[in-house]
């Protein structure tokens, strides 16, 4: 027996000393709730956007916890910057975070992608479609949205589908894309993708813009000059609003306008802006299924929280950002732990039948992308997103050809 | 495509240029007169398109119309400002000029950001998604009042340069301002009355973009160097250049974007600017230093 002369021995000291280095660690990793960090572009270019995703997280924890799931959800600005999303995102998991997610940008979102790696601290992202983020072997990310060319696939898949449906006869498109990253990621994704799907128009005319300019008063000009039957846009909010107004202005009168996949067409501002005459534009993307039960609860919790807004839900924005939260509130029901490799494996195994988003179960293959990922066709009708196909997740009809600009109230 | 487009396009060129001119009026008088550079040019604009969204929104005032009051108001601000602010500095190195008009530039911009926030702005008109149809040409409403009003605008300065004792003074001391304050004119009254008139134009140009355009606090760089690209090539100082340049430059990018492609309407005006500063570095219409 040994006999103790004091209270702490060499071998308490160096057992307390190591608990209480470790001691953050083990919080983290035995809390009872999930403490996420969740990044989006609150202000800066990107605001638009970001206050969109900022709308679906705020009617998130109340479907979350009847569900049975317990999150902690702290809520950081990135700024739009790339810069302050990594020097963010090192803030929120030195202050605890266990998870992260976000940006809704491509390159925010790499930024944070970098830190989260060097941390081991799981990366969901809601929102961002640059090819290379989940190209680039990180073990801590996952992405619960799609690729700009599976964006474009999809998005002109369902072109040709929804003109068939409509019994339009499309021989001719005019491909109008802004000029910054996203429209011109897009273009070149058109132009690889295009070829091989055997679509029964041609593009005749591959128009870029500068989304910053005035006017694009001479871009449409130009387009009535071509006459297409098809006119085919990717833009965002501002300079589809400029569009729109030179479209009226010069009464260019398609007999079709769709998006193969892109903003702007469904924001809150692009409505405001140029009220009735939104309608009839289409656009295909992924969208929230109205028809599930999961989306008819965030809706019941997005009118809540949101009482002043127009829509049920916010876009596609909010959905993703819900899915983002719930992917990462059942991986941590699952793991038992908020542990960085823990929680990544049970991210990695998600299997969730029951969600939001139009698709298949959200799941990750070894690139981490989700594979089920659908999209729809969403018509602007009576101000309102409007899913007219497919079928079985439509609740409308699309009104093609599309309607004339004179006369609308 | 068929020669109306051509003349549509060209005509689009011509209205945008006039209110383009307008805006490089209000840079190229200050210049001319006060020799110093106002840096915070576009972001004088934008605050003028913030009133006249303001002024839409209290009183239901179209832009166009709102452009008059505003010039007045600009006009006092500009002459208060200059009394108050910059005529210190102006006979300081260009450098204190800069960095004076830079940080003005950046209290307009956060200042807006911080009570409008970062959104797009707009204003409803009841012709705003109208145009008028002459000879199988479509040309919108919009567009040729806000042209007219900045035409006026224009002409009204040109007038008041040209027909008023204090006009002439002002041309006096731009020309030769030893000479003017050995005759007794009081130069700094001139000077501010001067920086109130730059400012009236940029105040009368952006109420009337207000009606062309959407636009956010960010939108104030873009002007600035639009502003700055006009009276480059019109030549610095120089009314009449100013008016050109803007004309020159509205019609330069339409007419290329229709032949080549939108996308590169920036280098059309920057291609522009490169060429006028190769060949004739005063400008068009500016004069060579001696």
């Amino acid at each position: 027996m040994t006999a103790k002369t004091g209270w702490i021995d060499r071998r308490s000291l160096l057992a307390g000393a190591s608990a209480t280095i470790a001691a953050p660690a083990i919080v983290r990793a035995q809390g009872k709730s999930l403490k996420i960090a969740l990044m989006l572009p609150r202000s800066g270019f990107f605001a638009q956007a970001g206050q969109s995703c900022y709308r679906g997280a705020l009617a998130t924890p109340k479907v979350l916890s009847d569900l049975g799931y317990n999150v902690e959800i702290v809520h950081i600005d990135t700024e739009s910057s790339n810069d302050v999303s990594r020097t963010q995102a090192e803030k929120a998991i030195n202050d605890g975070a266990q998870c992260v997610i976000g940006a809704f940008e491509s390159g925010n979102t790499i930024a944070i992608a970098q830190v989260c790696e060097q941390r081991k601290v799981p990366l969901i992202c809601n929102i961002a479609s640059a090819p290379q983020l989940t190209g680039q072997g990180y073990q801590y990310l996952v992405r619960n949205f799609m690729t700009g060319p599976g964006l474009v696939t999809n998005g002109l898949k369902l072109i040709g589908e929804v003109s068939k449906a409509a019994n339009l006869d499309l021989k001719t498109a005019v491909f109008m894309h802004s000029n910054d990253t996203f429209g011109t990621a897009q273009s070149q994704a058109m132009g690889k993708i295009f070829p091989t799907l055997n679509m029964p128009f041609k593009i005749v005319e591959s128009i870029a813009y500068d989304p910053k300019a005035q006017d694009l008063s001479v871009e449409v000009t130009k387009v009535r000059g071509i006459n297409p039957d098809l006119l085919m846009i990717v833009t965002r909010a501002g300079d589809a609003i400029k569009l729109t107004r030179d479209m009226v202005r010069q009464k260019l009168q398609p007999k079709a306008i769709m998006s193969p996949g892109s903003p702007g067409l469904y924001d809150e501002e692009f409505f405001k802006a140029v009220g009735p005459y939104a309608d009839g534009f289409i656009y295909n993307l992924p969208w929230f299924n109205v028809k599930s039960q999961m989306t008819q609860a965030l809706e019941a919790s997005f009118k809540k929280t949101n009482p002043n807004h127009r829509f049920d839900l916010d876009g596609f924005n909010a959905g993703f950002t819900f899915e983002a939260l719930l992917v990462a509130a059942d991986a941590f029901k699952r793991a038992g732990s908020g542990d960085g490799e823990t929680l990544m494996k049970a991210i990695k195994a998600t299997n969730i039948k029951d969600h939001v988003m139009i698709g298949g179960p959200i799941m990750f293959n070894e690139k981490g992308d989700n594979p089920n990922i659908g999209s729809a066709s969403v018509q602007n009708i009576g101000q309102k997103p409007t899913v007219v196909y497919p079928a079985d997740v439509a609740v409308a009809k699309p009104i093609l050809p599309f309607p004339a600009w004179q006369g609308r109230k | 495509m068929s020669f109306s487009l051509y003349v549509e396009v060209l005509i689009q060129g011509v209205l945008s240029g006039l209110v383009y001119g307008l805006m490089a009026l209000g840079l190229s008088v200050i210049f001319g007169v006060v020799r110093v550079v106002n840096f915070a040019h576009g972001e004088f604009a934008v605050l003028a398109m913030y009133c006249a969204f303001v002024l839409f929104g209290l009183a239901g005032v179209d832009p166009i119309i709102a452009s008059i009051p505003l010039a007045i108001a600009f006009f006092v601000l500009g002459y208060a400002m200059q009394r108050g602010m910059v005529q210190p500095f102006v006979t300081r190195p260009q450098h204190e000029q800069f960095i004076l008009l830079v940080g003005v530039a950046l209290v307009i911009t956060n200042g807006l950001l911080l009570v409008f926030g970062p959104e797009s702005k707009h204003v409803d008109l009841p012709y705003s998604f109208d145009s008028y149809t002459v000879a199988g040409v479509l040309i919108d409403k919009v567009r040729v009042y806000g042209a007219a009003a900045a035409l006026a605008v224009t002409a009204a300065l040109f007038a008041f340069f040209r027909f008023t004792s204090t006009g002439t003074a002002i041309r006096a001391s731009a020309d030769n301002l030893t000479g003017a304050a050995v005759v007794g004119l009081d130069v700094k009254r001139l000077y501010a009355i001067s920086f109130g008139l730059g400012l009236a134009c940029v105040g009368a140009a952006g109420s009337i973009m207000m009606a062309l355009t959407d636009m956010t606090p960010m939108l104030a760089p873009s002007l600035t160097l639009l502003a700055f690209t006009i009276v480059i090539v019109g030549g610095l100082g120089s009314m009449t250049g100013a008016l050109a340049g803007g004309l020159l430059i509205g019609v330069a990018e339409a007419v290329a974007s229709l032949v080549v492609s939108p996308a590169i309407k920036s280098m059309v005006s920057f291609g522009l600017l490169v060429l006028v500063l190769a060949l004739r570095p005063q400008g068009l219409f500016g004069k060579a230093e001696s």
